[in-house]
């Protein structure tokens, strides 16, 4: 889907949730720890949110929401982004994007 | 009608005395005893029209035999059926007595019934707690083994054997506790089939991934660089992935509180907020699945980092941990019971 492309190809981190999705908020909460400011893109209120939902599952999320996108590139839900944070393998994704303040 | 009312009665009947109507001919022959429409006795009217159709006699007592014969079959099933769930009541309460001996505190309204289990457990959580019962027994066995192994002198082969089934051990476990908590997640939740002092460590339906790490790293030395690096980047990385999930936990409990508070006082349905909330409810199993998901990964990563031997020693540090707080239960269950 279009619109899908075009968002997950933002630069830096893109998260798509729901605002009622409790898991979405953990994964947000964990890169806040990491120092990255990710793009969110709340989906329960948009016009399209099936489509948006059928879109990321296609490309081949686990579950559609958390749906994390790093330089463009499809990380995952919440599982995978726990298995890459656990093997250390994500702050190295996220280097670029990480801000240096504290 | 005949056929519903004989269910009910489970099979309580004599043979041969009932008439059971199959089709619509004898169905009329029961409306004339039950509404005596005709004026004529029933017993007349059934002379009268079976003198008149020899055939009708034979075909009634073939339905006669037939259905009696069913109602038999039925009884044997019936009966079959409560004697297979009386041997399973006694197994069942074998196993609790067993798990008592053992150190289990088996409490939350299983011990107060007399048939030793709640009404309340649903099928799924009973088979849960029997098949934790035999994962304790599986579990004590591997590190009574691991002990001996280490104490002597063991291959690394053998021992890596030992890790192995060590590591599918727990794993096991996480696949249990995800079929429970579709069944019930607030009993995973609580932890109900642990011991009250494991009970206390609680952390989403299991153990806290950063206590384990604590409580294994002095078991690991001498480390090496790279390994203390690694341990210590898995520690961290661990502590926040636990707190992220703990604060995805707390929003989830307060939007419950949300949902479960809306609306105006003095209404007496709770309907309307009700979907809300069973929607809430619905991510709680999400949330007890990736606790144990990063149970699973934080002793993934653990056998990774460390050298057969290394996770051998770990494992028996970690399963000890975990006797000795359910041997702290009963010590304390015992001595709440002595009298003062």
């Amino acid at each position: 889907m279009d619109r899908v492309m075009r968002m997950s190809s933002e630069k830096g981190v893109v998260i798509f949730t729901k605002s009622s999705c409790c898991l979405c908020y953990a994964v947000q909460i964990l890169f806040r720890d990491l120092r990255v400011q990710p793009t969110i893109h709340e989906i329960d209120n948009d016009p399209d949110c099936r489509e948006i939902e059928k879109a990321l599952l296609r490309l081949g999320c686990s579950t559609a929401v958390p749906a994390v996108f790093v330089g463009g590139k499809l990380i995952g839900s919440t599982n995978e982004v726990m298995s890459l944070h656990l093997s250390g393998s994500l702050v190295p994704l996220i280097k670029p994007y990480q801000s240096i303040l504290y | 009608m005949w056929e519903e009312s004989f269910k009910n009665n489970g099979g309580l009947y004599t043979p041969g005395s009932i008439i059971i109507p199959t089709n619509e001919k004898t169905d009329s022959l029961s409306e004339d005893t039950s509404h005596g429409a005709e004026g004529t006795p029933h017993k007349f009217d059934q002379e009268a029209s079976t003198s008149r159709h020899p055939d009708k006699i034979q075909r009634r007592l073939a339905q006669n035999r037939e259905a009696a014969r069913k109602s038999r079959l039925r009884k044997k099933a019936y009966v079959q059926q409560l004697e297979t769930s009386r041997l399973k009541l006694i197994h069942l309460e074998q196993e609790l007595d067993r798990a008592r001996q053992q150190g289990f505190y088996v409490g939350n309204g299983v011990e107060s019934s007399a048939l030793g289990f709640s009404d309340n457990m649903s099928s799924g959580i009973v088979a849960f707690e029997m098949e934790y019962g035999h994962w304790v027994e599986e579990q004590n066995r591997q590190i009574c083994e691991l002990r001996t192994v280490l104490h002597g002198h063991v291959s690394d082969i053998e021992l890596r054997s030992l890790v192995e089934n060590a590591m599918k051990h727990y794993f096991q476990l996480f696949r249990m506790k995800s079929t429970a908590a579709k069944i019930d997640v607030f009993y995973v939740m609580s932890g109900m089939w642990k011991t009250s002092a494991e009970r206390f460590f609680l952390w989403i339906g299991g153990f806290r991934p950063s206590e384990l790490l604590k409580v294994l790293l002095p078991h690991f030395d001498p480390l090496t660089d790279q390994q203390l690096l690694d341990v210590c980047n898995l520690k961290q990385s661990c502590q926040q992935a636990e707190d992220a999930l703990s604060q995805g936990m707390e929003k989830l409990q307060h939007t419950l509180a949300e949902s479960v508070a809306a609306g105006r006082l003095g209404e007496g349905s709770y309907t309307p907020q009700m979907t809300c909330a069973m929607e809430r409810l619905e991510a709680l199993v999400s949330f007890v699945n990736q606790a144990d998901h990063l149970r699973h990964e934080t002793l993934q990563q653990m056998h990774r980092i460390l050298t057969t031997r290394q996770a051998a020693r770990g494992l028996l540090a970690l399963g000890e941990y975990f006797q000795r707080l359910r041997a702290l239960s009963s010590s304390w269950a015992a001595r709440q019971r002595e009298p003062t």
